[in-house]
């Protein structure tokens, strides 16, 4: 099963510079997991010690905010396309 | 009402005869006040288009002075004008462009003291600054006061922006409840910006603001576009309120503005 994973381009020094990953999971921090497994270190980067989406990450599921959805629990299905966006303050 | 001059109807001319602004849009545009925050990369383009288009007040708000280094992006300043401040060195191209409109400059940095009774002259705020402080700073102020806030962030060859009315959209904090802690997102002094970025989410900012003076189109309420140079893409996403929001939901914690650099976590307890 492949979901496609939009990598935000601070992260992409741990995707080996790829702006786009396939990845699998039935939720998404299932697939926050599993992507940690390819590129180590991704999910520190992504969760809280706590295991909970970092405050200012965005993480969308087919252009949906998973915190309108059952947040890290929402649910990923083949096809789906999943969008990481960190806040960015530049001007 | 007042009347259009023949030398505003000659102006303003090509954009007069857009069926959807005509006489009377460029009259509501020759009333508006719109407040630039930051002479930078998105404040730089944003000024330009809004001076031409005769927006009748324009408040720029910049506490530095032009560097080298800001040239590459910063297209309201120039080689000639390194050294003095941003404010200054922008009324002066700005006014050539368009003698007629009222450019009011503040070199100041903005604080939670001073920001509520600048804003507060305004009809729309741009947000083109370079920090996260500032950002909710800025964002708290205009949920406040209710003023619209046109938001844009850049990075690298990314952008982002969204349409801010208070409690009728999401506003920063519904997006990003909390800042990064210093250090995990990079600003565009360590991590680089491209100037046509910079210069394509000022102008969407710019269109932004036009759209909502003229009352027309589809503004990016409720949505978070997202351009990235490379792919040449944009995307838009939905965002929503968020009802726990601490400055616009059901049971706002915050009422007033706060300390904004301790909140960043910039400044460091004593100890
Ligand atoms: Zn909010």
């Amino acid at each position: 099963m492949a979901i496609k994973v939009r990598i935000p381009t601070p992260l992409q020094k741990l995707t080996d510079k790829k702006a786009e990953v396939k990845c699998s999971g039935k939720t998404v921090i299932e697939l926050i997991a599993i992507l940690d497994k390819k590129y180590p270190g991704i999910k520190e980067r992504l969760c809280d010690e706590k295991g909970n989406i970092r405050r200012f990450i965005n993480i969308f599921v087919n252009e949906q905010d998973i915190r309108f959805l059952k947040g890290k629990n929402s649910k990923l299905k083949d096809g789906d396309d999943v969008s990481i966006i960190p806040a960015i303050a530049g001007g | 009402m007042f009347k259009l001059t023949d030398e505003q109807i000659e102006r303003y001319s090509r954009q007069i005869i857009l069926p959807e602004i005509g006489g009377k849009g460029q009259e509501k545009l020759l009333k508006a006040k719109v407040l630039i925050i930051g002479c930078g990369g998105l404040g730089s383009p944003c000024a330009f288009y809004l001076v031409a288009a005769g927006i009748g007040k324009i408040g720029l708000i910049d506490s530095d002075n032009v560097e080298l280094n800001n040239l590459q992006r910063q297209i309201l300043h120039s080689t000639r004008t390194v050294g003095i401040p941003k404010v200054e060195s922008a009324k002066d191209i700005l006014s050539n462009i368009n003698p007629n409109i009222d450019i009011v400059v503040h070199k100041l940095r903005l604080t939670s003291e001073n920001i509520l009774s600048i804003i507060r002259n305004y009809d729309v705020i741009i947000d083109g600054s370079d920090n996260f402080p500032t950002r909710y700073l800025v964002n708290d102020a205009c949920v406040l006061l209710k003023k619209p806030l046109i938001h844009a962030g850049i990075l690298r060859f990314d952008g982002q922006a969204t349409t801010i009315i208070p409690y009728k959209s999401p506003c920063y904090r519904c997006l990003f409840p909390a800042p990064p802690p210093p250090g995990t997102v990079p600003s565009c002094q360590e991590a680089g910006i491209l100037g046509v970025v910079a210069g394509t989410l000022g102008l969407i900012q710019a269109t932004e603001a036009l759209k909502y003076i003229l009352s027309v189109g589809e503004l990016l309420i409720g949505k978070l576009l997202i351009f990235n140079a490379l792919e040449m893409s944009f995307r838009t996403l939905k965002i929503q309120r968020d009802k726990k929001c601490p400055i616009c939901g059901n049971k706002p914690t915050i009422k007033k503005l706060i300390d904004y650099e301790e909140f960043c976590q910039l400044r460091k307890n004593k100890t």
